[in-house]
């Protein structure tokens, strides 16, 4: 009876397992054809939000949406009790960023720091893949220009054309994991008018941006930006530093920052940064940023 | 003993059955998620599925990245926030159907399909009235359920509960072609 019951006992396991077997066989059968007839898969959410701090990320609009962005920054912390550890004081970016297509992005700006007004055309030449490699890295162009409308008195010469600086810059990004990506932005940058003789017209910079994730909807961005030495020698300059920490909740990018530039345009805070970190000329402030979807056809498509 | 041992695993091989394999690589799995503020929906196209009629098992998976949204950013949070793409990039469905289909008549079959759905990780049971539909050769089949996002540790953050609905119905739909 024993052994009888043993072996019915073993025929039900055998039943069970085979009948295991073959329903995890089916799937095996469609994983298996599933990783044959693999498809080009394309990295998304390198980066949170269209910049790091200052500098812009790989990251842009989709086709028909808008980005609203307000970026903020307080007065020099070094500058006191009297100032209010710069609370007092306040510099403000407003931008609008448009997806006209999933690769073509147009921006506008102004900012109140000499009230500059910038506009730039981004364009993404190509993205990384996913898992198989075949492209190990994004890469989107940038131009940017920038004009400052603020009226000198003592510099009556200063015409539109003296005013405006223009960026060149190619954004090469890579999502090395879930949470580590790394930008490196080789940038060009012209000015039509420098101080002296001395000063160089065309400048050479090599930005460079970092995010960690901390949670899923929270990260660490760090940004630096080395302005190449013997370039600009007629006033103090120093590299712009500055670290952030994004928070993000729905549509909005909420970013806190402290930053040793006190301007948010390419041309000003690549190479007229006077403040430096060890001295604490340092600015607190944040970026706020908020996506609309404009056009109905908002919509992802297959890329 | 051995007789019956033998019968046994006779009996185990004819209950196992024969093969009749049915199978898609474009079929279609879809959610909808109400809420307050917003509805969101997602459709995927690249759905496999394989339907054994003669053993009646099924199974499914699925790549959660080729869910798409009508909004860009919705995709990337999703992929991002709540699916976890990266870490769990498949869903994928395992199990078998009561009711009969009669795969020599053209004409709708109601069925019950029970199994294990895996999504972000997370492995439960569910049982859903469905159906089967023979038409032209072609084993077609279709079902309505809604699943708990919190069955499946998808966490929705207070700030966007009125935008995310708790529960979510995920439609089916699959034409699978003999193998």
């Amino acid at each position: 009876m024993r052994i009888q019951k043993l072996i019915g006992t073993a025929c039900l396991l055998l039943f069970i397992q085979t009948a295991n077997a073959q329903t995890d066989s089916l799937l095996n059968m469609i994983s298996d054809s599933q990783a044959v007839h693999k498809k080009t898969m394309y990295v998304a959410g390198t980066f949170k939000a269209i910049h790091f701090v200052n500098m812009q990320t790989i990251e842009q609009p989709a086709q028909g949406s808008m980005n609203f962005i307000i970026q903020h920054r307080f007065g020099q912390l070094n500058s006191g009790a009297y100032n209010f550890f710069g609370l007092d004081n306040a510099t403000l970016r407003l931008g609008l960023d448009y997806g006209i297509t999933n690769r073509l992005a147009v921006g506008v700006g102004r900012s109140s720091y000499l009230k500059t007004f910038d506009g730039y055309l981004k364009y993404k030449l190509l993205r990384q893949t996913d898992g198989t490699e075949q492209m190990p890295l994004s890469v989107s162009v940038l131009g940017t220009i920038s004009s400052y409308t603020q009226q000198i008195v003592a510099e009556p010469y200063l015409n539109a054309n003296y005013r405006t600086a223009y960026t060149g810059q190619l954004l090469l990004a890579r999502k090395f994991c879930r949470k580590f990506s790394l930008e490196i932005t080789p940038t060009y940058l012209r000015y039509n008018l420098v101080p002296t003789v001395n000063d160089k017209n065309n400048i050479f910079v090599i930005g460079s941006g970092a995010r960690m994730k901390i949670t899923n909807r929270t990260a660490l961005n760090v940004e630096y930006n080395y302005l190449l030495p013997n370039q600009v020698v007629s006033y103090e300059v120093h590299n712009s530093f500055s670290i952030g920490y994004d928070i993000e909740t729905g549509g909005h990018v909420f970013q806190l920052v402290v930053t040793n530039s006190q301007s948010m345009t390419e041309s000003q805070y690549l190479a007229q940064t006077p403040g430096k970190w060890s001295n604490g000329d340092l600015y607190f402030g944040f970026n706020i940023s908020r996506n609309f979807n404009i056009t109905k056809k908002a919509k992802a498509s297959s890329w | 003993m051995k007789k019956i041992f033998l019968i046994g695993l006779a009996l185990s091989l004819y209950i196992n059955g024969y093969s009749q394999l049915y199978m898609t690589r474009t079929g279609y799995i879809g959610f909808l998620s109400t809420a307050t503020l917003e509805n969101i929906k997602a459709d995927n196209n690249q759905v496999y599925a394989v339907i054994d009629a003669g053993k009646k098992e099924m199974a499914f998976i699925l790549l959660m990245k080729s869910f798409l949204f009508e909004k860009e950013l919705q995709q990337e949070h999703f992929n991002e926030n709540y699916a976890e793409s990266d870490k769990y990039p498949k869903a994928n469905f395992s199990g078998s159907y009561t009711g009969d289909v009669d795969l020599s008549k053209d004409g709708l079959y109601p069925v019950t399909v029970k199994g294990n759905l895996t999504i972000h990780g997370v492995t439960k049971a569910i049982e859903t009235p469905a159906t089967m539909e023979v038409r032209s050769g072609h084993l077609l089949g279709q079902c309505v359920f809604t699943i708990s996002l919190e069955d499946y540790n998808i966490s929705i953050p207070a700030v966007v509960k009125d935008k995310i609905a708790k529960q979510v119905t995920i439609t089916v739909k699959i034409d699978c072609t003999p193998k």
